[in-house]
């Protein structure tokens, strides 16, 4: 491929990429939300952060079948109850980072 | 503007959002420098990663547009999947907004851009927790983007001679999520809805193939949360 197949492949990609990022802002930061859909809203973040674990944590990815007790979800334990005496965003990353290096070369 | 009617906002907005924004580059460096090295491995040059990066600035569509280049996909087979795959941002931005109300479109434009599951995750519990504003949220997506194009182009570059998933470098972004996720639940409901959200896209991961588990869980278990708070609210 050349440079301008490369940029129309990207193009298009970024095109339907920018799209849906930019819609609802476009439209709902303008208006006064009704009271359901705030609270609908309200409910998305954690709803999308469980979705977005729930694989990672307890599926095998390659053959996508449940997968209870992996050393990703193992560590997460520990790693949340650091989460919650710290309150550190930063030092939980570094921390799960550390118990799951660990775990990679102790136990499996 | 917010720099009249935010009294929060002073000098440190840069300091903010850089603080902020480090876990999510920090977590964007391994997976950022694999996808350069996949992308170099498929014989995409490294001008084109660094083009990609800056015009899809998306994670998994950048993956999988690798994967279906390297298996000899047209490009509006690649461009249709992209779609799909980011279709999720769609919910986040809805999220968002709430939080922007009133700015100028030039800028809700601007933010758009920035929208990914981490920038969305870090600002959506700063914005919760308050003294946040807009000019400290685009701070974060726009590192993160900056971490994001620097490591894959990077990667494409001298990733080879990088190991992989060195001192647990790989489970960087999910470390944060959890602690993202335990930020945000304030009270039983969202517990509810947690749990509704990891039942519903552990079954629709594993039955239905492609990622659509994203949405459909995240809109049941909001819509269930929803409920949930509608009843415990009528009982009062």
């Amino acid at each position: 491929m050349n440079f301008s197949d490369y940029l129309f492949l990207f193009g298009g990609m970024g095109l339907v990429t920018y799209l849906p990022r930019w819609l609802p802002l476009f439209y709902l930061a303008q208006r006064r939300l009704p009271q359901w859909l705030i609270d609908w809203l309200s409910m998305i973040p954690v709803a999308i952060l469980c979705s977005l674990l729930a694989p990672i944590l307890f599926t095998d990815q390659s053959s996508r079948s449940l997968s209870l007790g992996k050393p990703e979800f193992l560590v997460a334990i520990p790693t949340l109850l650091f989460a919650l005496k710290t309150k550190s965003l930063g030092g939980t990353v570094l921390v799960g980072m550390g118990l799951y290096w660990l775990s990679s070369l102790f136990l499996w | 503007m917010t720099e009249q009617t935010d009294p929060a906002d002073d000098a440190s907005w840069f300091r903010d959002g850089a603080l902020a924004s480090w876990p999510i580059c920090f977590g964007y460096i391994p997976i950022g420098l694999a996808l350069g090295v996949l992308a170099n491995q498929a014989e995409i040059p490294v001008w084109a990663v660094a083009m990609m990066s800056v015009l899809v600035f998306a994670g998994s569509a950048q993956f999988i547009c690798v994967a279906m280049l390297t298996a000899g996909a047209s490009i509006w087979a690649i461009i249709f999947t992209t779609f799909v795959v980011n279709l999720r941002h769609f919910l986040m931005s809805s999220a968002v907004a709430v939080h922007l109300s009133g700015l100028r479109r030039i800028l809700l434009n601007l933010f758009a851009y920035g929208i990914t599951d981490e920038s969305f995750a870090v600002n959506m519990a700063r914005f919760r927790r308050g003294g946040w504003d807009f000019k400290r949220a685009i701070t974060v997506n726009q590192l993160a983007n900056l971490a994001w194009v620097l490591s894959t182009t990077s990667g494409a570059v001298i990733g080879q001679f990088i190991p992989r998933g060195a001192f647990g470098t790989d489970y960087a972004l999910t470390a944060m999520f959890l602690a993202l996720l335990l930020f945000q639940l304030h009270n039983m409901i969202y517990v509810l809805t947690g749990i509704a959200a990891l039942v519903i896209a552990t079954a629709w991961y594993i039955f239905i193939p492609g990622n659509s588990y994203i949405i459909g869980a995240s809109i049941s278990a909001a819509t269930i949360g929803f409920f949930l708070k509608r009843y415990q609210d009528s009982r009062k």
